[in-house]
């Protein structure tokens, strides 16, 4: 070893570089920005592909897209987008939080019914003083859908049966137990046809409507959850190993923490805020469940709104209200002789452009991030030096 | 493994040793399908079920496997080459909207081959994005699947609705069916406009012991066949030759067990995995098509029913090889087919499955495999108690049947399994030293 | 051992490389390389880790372009632009890590992408015939219609040498053959190459085990540093004398140190043994115990167990022995509970085991580190305080960065691994086990980390080092254990430890045969 000591070329360069810059914000805010104009770009890329599709079919996209653009943005139109809303972010949250972790949580769709089933019977048979009753409801709800959730944790876990089987796999026996146990058990005798139900929530379990009955109080608590989502995940200390084993398992094992439980859990709490997803239908519109009444398909809308938000909080929410917002010009669409199901198409076509751009994108953005930190570098150097 | 000198004797040895495995093999399984059947022969005569291995029961699993085989086809053709097809689903109801449109403007035929190119426009789709983009296998399948139903979907309202016996979510029926034919002299088929004797029905009729079964069993796979099924069945032994005998298959395999190995031999593995999805597509596209064309006769959404995700799910049972997946298809054809046509026989199936768990007891004890032991007795109790009480099995818990199978074997068969290597894995061309 | 009529029949060269030189950023792999290769012989390379071997070899097959120099194969130029040029000039290379298929066939794996045909038929008949002559004329038995699943790994080898011999490959390159191989197996593969040397081929190999190549090969080249040191033949030399050649006649000199050595043992491992299926143990019985305030340090060429002892010893590879943290018996305790007991780790792969990659500098500082109440509000992680002391560690550890926001991919890997050691050392443990602690790090950075873990093991830090760096080694260390083949060899004092010794039992030796 020579006994001269080396000056470190750090410490040479050194007094530019020490004071080393705290505007954390500055960098974070450009990738932001790039992710949003990727994201843009896709919507774009998928509304001229929808475009492409209507012109070949004889009928014209300028009529339809203005059509959308016109009812859309009308007053009641926008509180109907929150409320269309409301359930794809709970939706879209549930999967998130399973992503990060590098799950795919394909059962949103089972849970969230089983849950509806449960919390409905459940909240009809108890009786409880307003604010609690529905908090109650709430609270069975999530148990439920983790419950159900679980069954798919258990399997990866114990039997390193891959999620995304097993949870589709669940959808189906899901949909046929909730069958089984409304036919059997649950349904109320009341009602016949149709419309069959539980039974109804009485008064104390239902959710106060905010604007009449065009936006209840569940938009409010989705918003709630998405922040509650934001502080677990990218605030808190269990959201740090969750999002340190998706970003790199071997780390996240070296460090210490310990993969299955990491698994167990958040398939378990993606389970659980599933289950909230029909909760705008239970306990604010029809204020039971119903096998033709609640909505389905929201899980994998959910998947979608996810993706096309980039698991990301406030991603999602607007993700969630730009398919609301289209959604919610259906029947003027239909007024105007256009398919209704153009929306669900241009939904459809813009996700998948988005996963897309977003693989591409992601690669060219990271090649900048670290060409521009070498450059930055070097300037300081030579700044330090002369 | 031996670190001692491998002389040629050796080799000689362990060839004939694998050939003495391979024949015992066929033995013990030739042997469990004599026992299954005696089981299954006796069940029937037992509980007076003949439903249990009628020709229409047959018939109609063999029916309704035929989607599920194909799935399991186009699984296996993608994963062989690297990719998973999560978007199987999806890619299936490419086939049956395609199918149901074409085979309605032009009939059944010109619908069968529309819905297999749906199927291959799709897998192109999900191969850009995952091989060439670099898309994340699962993502791309998932997404494949929710834009494949809002896509049939749009297309029903654009082109469906107004037509008479069309909808927004069932297309107009065919303009005609794919033809089907009854094998000569084993199920009474034609042949040259003469008749000829129906030996399998004339064996099923008799409902003796073992023969009756034989002869139910054959029917069903004779009689009243579509020429879509033939097609499908064929693809069995075709995709093995193919896979397994020419030089495409042998690259195209490697692409998914070792690319990068197989990249620095100059096998062109990006171009490999494009064709085993298009093929994959292609299969999945025509298991849909026969949904909307000969199980039934338009298109209607939904009809793939979760089948594409059960295909996926006979890959594995099957350990990724194409018999076993159509060993797979069967088991579920056949659990579907009793739950269509003989509702009232399921509860007899306990007990076949009563006697299947008494024999793998007695298997397991002399193999003194004590888990084994103790679980084939738990099963045989509880099913023996269940066809004791259980009059009717309800329609609504029967639906899940196929799914419960599914998650039964994906959670069992962990363990001789033999997965292409790196079926998942993304693969970058360049990557490797 | 060489036969003398082989001198005579090939005085022509296979190979010759010329003025060599190969450059990556920051590092002078390879320079002024001169390399004769004759046909129809065994020609040995050895060196060190890093000494450039396995860059010079994928020059030679083409993986990459050198910087300057030439190549002549058969007396002709050659420009490879990739491997295929390499090989259809009949050089073919059977890497260490075998690239074959487990769920192929022997066979399959062999004629992958040169099958004989019918059409679009594989010709198995013709096949068969051609791998089973090559095989005969090879002297390899081995079954082909075997999965490759089932082969032990002296057959993987075999296969691989039948991989390059059936693309008509009269040159071959074996990068560390007896890597894994048991001593019989060492015995067949020999066997096996002075068969196809005698049939006109030329086999060049790379390896660490100077017995094995004093006892098998007929030229030996030594690369030290980069470049050629001189080519030997085997009668010529002995063991000694290859080992000083190799590790290089002059050895750093370690240095005083003002702090003793307490008599608390932090570390204790005892009887561990790592097991893998079908081959011997990756590591065998290594008992030894570290100190407070020592550093003891693990030479010996990577690959040798290292890596299995070190994982073993953090709970993330399954053994069987004792290991025992300030006392306590960790040996049934997971990887957490280790870590909560004092021990610290600055892995052997910082893409693979240390850093998110994707993730800002701060959050990479903070894994392992998460439950660090000073870095936390109850259950949420403070960012303020996280990123602020993520600021400490670069600026302690000189990490050069424009900040800690930035994602660790963006840093240079030097950078990295100053910000992994910053990380490990900020959790203040009680014993630390350092992997190749300065791999990548530029000299300057190289002496302020040795600085921070000598100061460290002066307030008693227990300190495990293992290194390829014998500078690193001597400088640092108090004690020096040798490990090879899984097993502890040796144990030495880096003050009298000299070069030959330490040459000596890296490459396998004992006292007695130095």
């Amino acid at each position: 070893m020579s006994n001269e000591q080396q000056i470190p070329l750090g410490k040479d360069v050194g007094t530019g570089l020490k004071k080393i810059s705290t505007s954390s914000t500055a960098s974070g805010l450009q990738t932001g920005l790039f992710t949003l104009a990727s994201s843009l770009a896709a919507v774009v890329i998928a509304l001229a592909i929808c475009a492409v599709l209507l012109a070949v079919t004889g009928k014209n996209p300028w009529q339809a897209y203005s059509t959308i653009i016109e009812t859309g943005t009308e007053g009641d139109k926008l509180l109907e987008m929150m409320k269309r809303a409301t359930p794809l972010i709970f939706s879209a949250t549930a999967v998130a939080v399973g992503f990060k972790m590098n799950l795919f949580n394909i059962g949103v769709e089972g849970q969230y019914l089983f849950a509806a089933l449960i919390a409905a019977t459940v909240g009809s048979r108890v009786s409880l003083p307003a604010p609690l009753h529905v908090l109650f409801i709430l609270i069975v709800a999530v148990v439920a859908g983790a419950a159900w959730a679980s069954i798919a944790a258990m399997l990866k876990v114990g039997r390193g049966v891959h999620e995304v089987i097993s949870t589709i796999m669940l959808n189906y026996v899901a949909l046929s137990v909730i069958q089984w146990l409304f036919e059997n058990f649950f349904r109320d005798k009341g009602a016949e046809g149709l419309n069959v139900k539980t039974k109804l929530l009485p008064a104390s379990g239902r959710m106060p409507d905010i604007v009449d009955d065009r936006l209840g109080g569940m938009f409010f608590v989705a918003l709630f959850v998405v922040f509650l989502y934001w502080v677990l995940v990218f605030k808190s200390r269990f959201g740090f190993r969750l999002r340190s084993s998706g970003l790199n398992p071997g780390a996240a094992r070296t460090s210490g923490i310990g993969a299955n439980k990491m698994i167990f859990i958040s398939l378990l709490v993606s389970g659980g805020i599933a289950g909230l997803v029909a909760m705008q239908s239970v306990l604010g519109e029809i204020y039971a469940y119903g096998p033709n009444a609640t909505p389905t398909q929201l899980g994998f809308l959910g998947i979608a709104v996810a993706l096309l938000g980039r698991h990301h909080p406030i991603g999602i929410v607007v993700s969630a209200l730009l398919f609301g917002f289209l959604d919610s010009t259906s029947a003027q669409l239909q007024l105007a002789e256009i398919p209704s199901s153009i929306v669900k198409l241009i939904q459809a076509i813009t996700v998948l452009t988005v996963v897309i751009i977003n693989e591409a994108t992601i690669r060219w953005l990271n090649k900048r991030t670290a060409e521009r930190t070498a450059a930055t570098l070097i300037h300081r150097a030579e700044v330090a030096a002369s | 493994m031996s670190t001692v000198e491998v002389t040629p004797g050796d080799i000689a040895a362990s060839t004939s040793k694998r050939a003495r495995a391979l024949a015992n093999h066929r033995i013990v399984m030739l042997v469990s399908a004599f026992v299954v059947l005696a089981a299954m022969s006796f069940t029937r005569i037992w509980t007076d079920q003949q439903a249990l291995t009628s020709s229409q029961t047959i018939g109609t699993a063999l029916r309704v496997m035929v989607p599920i085989l194909m799935a399991g086809i186009a699984a296996l053709w993608a994963e062989r080459c690297g990719v998973l097809n999560i978007g199987i689903e999806g890619m299936m109801i490419f086939g049956t909207w395609f199918g149901g449109y074409f085979a309605w403007q032009h009939g059944a035929w010109v619908g069968l081959a529309m819905g297999v190119l749906g199927g291959m426009i799709a897998g192109t789709i999900h191969a850009v994005a995952t091989v060439h983009f670099g898309v994340n296998q699962t993502i791309s399948g998932v997404v494949m699947n929710i834009f494949a139903f809002y896509g049939a979907r749009y297309l029903s309202d654009l082109l469906f609705v107004g037509e008479q016996g069309g909808g927004v979510s069932q297309s107009p029926p065919q303009k005609s069916a794919i033809p089907k034919f009854d094998v000569p002299f084993l199920a009474g088929g034609d042949l040259f406009g003469w008749k000829t004797p129906d030996i399998f029905g004339w064996f099923e009729d008799k409902e003796w012991f073992l023969v009756g079964d034989l002869g139910g069993i054959g029917r069903g796979l004779t009689y009243n066949i579509s020429w879509a099924t033939a097609i499908a069945l064929a693809t069995v032994p075709i995709t093995a030759w193919v896979m397994w005998r020419t030089r495409f298959g042998l690259r195209l395999r490697s692409s998914g067990e070792a690319p990068s190995a197989a990249e620095t031999l100059g096998v062109k593995v990006v171009r490999l995995r494009y064709a085993g999805l298009i093929i994959s597509g292609g299969c999945a596209g025509f298991g849909g098509a026969t949904m909307s064309i000969v199980a039934s006769s338009y298109y209607r959404q939904g009809q793939t029913q979760g089948n594409g995700f059960i295909g996926m799910a006979t890959l594995i049972f099957g350990n990724w090889r194409p018999m076993g997946v159509l060993g797979g298809a069967s088991l579920f054809g056949y659990s579907l087919g009793i739950k269509l046509v003989a509702n009232d026989s399921i509860p007899a199936l306990f007990l076949f499955i009563t006697f299947v768990a008494g024999c793998m007891l007695i298997v397991s004890l002399v193999r003194q495999k004590a888990v084994t032991a103790i679980s084939a007795a738990v099963a045989g109790a509880l099913f023996f108690y269940a066809y004791h009480t259980v009059q009717e099995v309800p329609e609504s818990l029967t639906q899940a049947l196929p799914y419960v199978i599914t998650l039964v074997v994906l959670a069992t068969a962990s363990q001789r399994l033999r997965p292409p290597a790196m079926a998942g894995v993304p693969y970058r061309p360049g990557e490797g030293h | 051992m060489t036969d003398g009529k082989q001198h005579s029949l090939s005085s022509d060269l296979a190979v010759e490389l010329t003025g060599i030189e190969k450059r990556f950023p920051g590092v002078i792999a390879n320079y002024d390389i001169d390399l004769k290769v004759r046909r129809g012989t065994i020609h040995a390379i050895v060196g060190e880790n890093g000494a450039g071997k396995s860059t010079l070899m994928k020059t030679l097959y083409g993986m990459h372009q050198p910087d300057a120099g030439t190549i002549q194969v058969n007396g002709q130029l050659q420009h490879f632009r990739s491997p295929s040029d390499a090989i259809a000039s009949g050089i073919g290379m059977v890497h260490q890590h075998f690239m074959l298929a487990d769920n192929l066939t022997v066979l399959e794996n062999i004629i992958l992408g040169a099958e004989p045909a019918k059409g679009v038929r594989i010709d198995f008949a013709a096949a068969h015939q051609r791998v089973n002559d090559i095989a005969k004329a090879a002297g390899t038995t081995v079954d082909i219609d075997m999965p490759a699943s089932e082969l032990g790994v002296g057959q993987r080898q075999r296969v691989e040498i039948l991989k390059v011999l059936y693309r008509g490959a009269n040159i071959l390159i074996l990068d560390e053959p007896t890597a894994v191989l048991v001593p019989q197996e060492v015995d067949e593969l020999f066997a096996n190459l002075r068969q196809l040397v005698n049939d006109g081929a030329t086999v060049i190999f790379i390896s660490h085990k100077l017995d094995e190549v004093l006892a098998v090969s007929d030229e030996i080249t030594v690369i030290r540093q980069g470049t050629t040191v001189t080519t030997v033949l085997p009668h010529e030399i002995n063991r000694k004398q290859l080992a000083e050649l190799m590790v290089g006649s002059e050895l750093p000199s370690p240095d005083g140190r003002d702090s003793e050595i307490s008599t608390e043992v932090r570390l204790q491992v005892s009887g561990l043994t790592v097991s893998a299926p079908g081959q011997r143990d990756l590591v065998h019985d290594a008992t030894f115990g570290v100190h407070a305030g020592e550093i003891v340090g693990i030479a010996g060429v990577e690959g040798n167990g290292q890596f299995e002892l070190c994982t073993a010893i953090m709970g993330l590879l399954p053994c069987t022995g004792r290991v025992e943290i300030g006392g306590h018996d960790v040996s049934k305790a997971n990887t957490h509970h280790r870590r909560n007991a004092g021990l610290a780790y600055i892995p052997f792969d910082r893409h693979r085991e240390g850093l998110m990659l994707d993730a800002p500098l701060w959050e990479n500082s903070l894994l392992g580190r998460e439950h660090t109440p000073s870095l936390n509000r109850g259950p949420l992680i403070n960012g303020a305080a996280a990123r602020a002391d993520c600021r400490e560690i670069i600026d302690r550890f000189d990490v050069l960065t424009p900040s800690e926001t930035v994602p660790a991919f963006a840093l240079s890997g030097g950078n990295q691994q100053k910000l992994l050691v910053g990380r490990e050392l900020s959790s203040e443990p009680s014993v630390l086990i350092a992997a190749h602690p300065t791999r990548g790090v530029d000299i300057g950075a190289q002496a302020a980390i040795w600085n921070e873990i000598r100061s460290a093991r002066d307030q008693g830090l227990a300190v495990l080092l293992i290194s390829a760096d014998l500078e690193e080694l001597i400088g640092l260390s108090d004690t020096i254990l040798v490990m090879f083949d899984g097993l502890i060899t040796a144990t030495l004092d880096p003050a009298s430890a000299t070069p030959e010794l330490l040459g000596t039992y890296m490459t396998g030796g004992t006292v007695e045969a130095a």
